[in-house]
């Protein structure tokens, strides 16, 4: 089983989000970057497959020099080998961009999986994964929270509103991971002293043959104009000392003459 | 004529949803900026006229029906493909989707088919200049932005809960049928059943009055109180992830950054202190109330109206009261 996990590096999340001076991106000062959340899933559940099917896992990340932090992480965790996508053509790249580049360095290697978050956490865009899927011809199921493979045959569930879809399909094929998948592992002292010894191939739009016009800035179809905080809110009634059936009487005729939301 | 804005409306047992309502009447005020042509496209197996039907207040001048056994269960390939084709015939130049499971696993494959972009989960659409631009939270909702568009067609899912419905006496739409030729050979991932359907309780992502239980619920038998509460006012139950980590209630009730992003009219956050976290997947809801026994609590800062008090004395009595004023 050969599988693909591609990774993001993003914001914690814990992170309070300042506006940097072009008011169009985020101030990264004093930020600490992780490993998307959601990705984390993915990783982890390469690895089980891995641990029950044998195999290769190569871990992809598009990013600027800090991004090799993120691919460190998850070769820490186990993954085999990484290959980090670095150009400066790549940068400002949307959703669209992202997964002709994705695309490309992953179309020549025949994964049996190619597994994704359901979305990284800041963009909160939730596209490359099925994007990355109609590019390569594969089928995709997004938003898993449970896999089971049998001969060559995947079968996954995905939340939807209110139920489950139990969806089969057969490999090669995407999946984007959510949570609930499973419990990430944490990386062992022995995992990141061999994470330090593993490959991180870096590789260029001109290694993938990539028009330099069609990803980055220069390729994006969705340009953000404007970052603003949202508007704030004030703080409202507070009932305070009050007996619980009185505050419970008050609140629900605030909520009805008042708010008319009841 | 400025090109037509076509909305994918989702069709899940013969019945449309409010989501895809709110896209459609969203779609509506779009078309009317741009002078345009407004295009329903619905997918389904055979029968969907009466769905169609039901469209017909939000203003749509034409509902496209695709119907085929193949369209029958959505499924991501079969639906991208009848999408893709209705927006190249109908050489739209901005197609909408509700940002619903459905939506946002639909959106980007149709999309990539089309060499376009999207723009996920938006909260507002406007047209300046004869040109699209919406408003996304991004950062989880710690902040907003404003994006544009290059090129042609451009996708744009909405999240629920944050557009009017229409209520348009317009003249009929014209209801066509949409030709559809699928290859089953190009259908691969396929929905084998869907579970937790029968009965099911309303989702978090779908209500428009939700009740949510923090850290201070301090086991699963607690959030009894609040199923109660949600209950009497129609709505549906969640949990910040305090709670959920705890494991005293499933991650599908989440809101928050890791969780679930929702925007009901009415948000109940009972013992939830309001790390950033939770606040990130609740802070566009219309009215907040917080009921907490600490005044201090970062989430009465952004509480409309809030209760300082012990949860367990204040939820039964306000259940109590709710049930009252409805008559129940």
């Amino acid at each position: 089983m050969k599988i693909a996990v591609c990774v993001k590096q993003v914001p914690d999340t814990e992170t309070k989000i300042r506006i940097a001076a072009d008011s169009r991106s985020i101030d990264e000062s004093g930020v600490a970057f992780i490993v998307s959340p959601y990705d984390e899933y993915a990783v982890e559940e390469a690895l089980r497959i891995r641990e029950k099917e044998g195999g290769e896992i190569v871990a992809y990340s598009v990013g600027d020099e800090r991004t090799a932090t993120a691919l460190r992480t998850v070769l820490a965790m186990g993954v085999d080998r990484a290959v980090h996508l670095k150009d400066r053509a790549f940068e400002g790249s949307d959703a669209l961009g992202l997964s002709r580049i994705l695309a490309a360095a992953l179309a020549p290697e025949s994964f049996n999986l190619i597994l994704f978050g359901k979305q990284a956490v800041g963009t909160d865009r939730g596209q490359v994964g099925p994007r990355v899927a109609e590019l390569l011809d594969l089928p995709h199921v997004s938003v898993v929270t449970r896999v089971n493979l049998e001969e060559g045959r995947l079968t996954a569930e995905r939340e939807i509103e209110g139920a489950r879809e139990i969806v089969a399909t057969p490999l090669p094929a995407v999946l984007t991971a959510q949570k609930g998948l499973n419990e990430p592992r944490y990386a062992s002292l022995k995992g990141i002293l061999a994470a330090k010894k593993k490959e991180i191939r870096v590789v260029t739009a001109a290694d993938l043959s990539l028009d330099p016009a069609k990803v980055g800035i220069g390729g994006a179809a969705t340009v953000w104009e404007k970052l603003e905080l949202p508007p704030a809110r004030t703080s409202g009634k507070i009932l305070k000392d009050m007996a619980p059936a009185a505050a419970a009487a008050e609140l629900v005729r605030l909520l009805r003459e008042e708010a008319k939301v009841i | 004529m400025p090109k037509d804005v076509l909305v994918f409306v989702e069709c899940r047992e013969g019945q449309v949803k409010r989501p895809s309502l709110e896209t459609l009447s969203e779609g509506r005020r779009v078309a009317d900026a741009f002078g345009s042509h407004l295009c329903a496209f619905v997918a389904g197996q055979a029968g969907l006229r009466p769905a169609a039907e039901a469209l017909t207040a939000q203003g749509p001048d034409t509902i496209l029906l695709a119907e085929d056994p193949l369209l029958a269960h959505y499924n991501p390939e079969a639906y991208a493909t009848v999408l893709a084709d209705a927006v190249r015939s109908r050489q739209a130049g901005t197609v909408l989707l509700p940002a619903t499971a459905l939506g946002r696993d639909l959106g980007p494959r149709a999309a990539a088919r089309l060499d376009a972009g999207l723009a996920s989960d938006c909260t507002a659409v406007g047209v300046t200049d004869g040109e699209l631009r919406v408003r996304r939270p991004v950062y989880s909702g710690k902040a907003i932005a404003t994006v544009r568009f290059r090129g042609s067609p451009v996708f744009v899912t909405l999240r629920p809960n944050v557009f009017p419905l229409g209520t348009s006496g317009g003249k009929p739409p014209k209801i066509e049928t949409f030709p559809v030729s699928l290859d089953p050979a190009k259908i691969r991932a396929r929905v084998l059943r869907i579970e937790g359907t029968e009965g099911a309780e309303q989702d978090v992502s779908e209500a428009s009055i939700v009740v949510s239980g923090g850290r201070a619920m301090k086991g699963p038998e607690n959030f009894a109180l609040i199923k109660a509460l949600a209950r009497a006012l129609g709505g549906a139950m969640g949990a910040s992830r305090a709670a959920v980590d705890a494991g005293w209630i499933d991650h599908q009730y989440q809101v928050g950054q890791t969780g679930k992003v929702v925007s009901p009219n009415l948000y109940i956050a009972c013992g939830i202190s309001g790390a950033i976290q939770h606040l990130a997947g609740m802070s566009t809801s219309k009215v907040i109330v917080a009921i907490n026994k600490d005044a201090d609590a970062p989430i009465f800062k952004l509480a409309d109206y809030g209760i300082v008090g012990d949860l367990y004395e204040i939820l039964p009595k306000l259940t109590e009261e709710v049930r009252k004023l409805k008559g129940q």
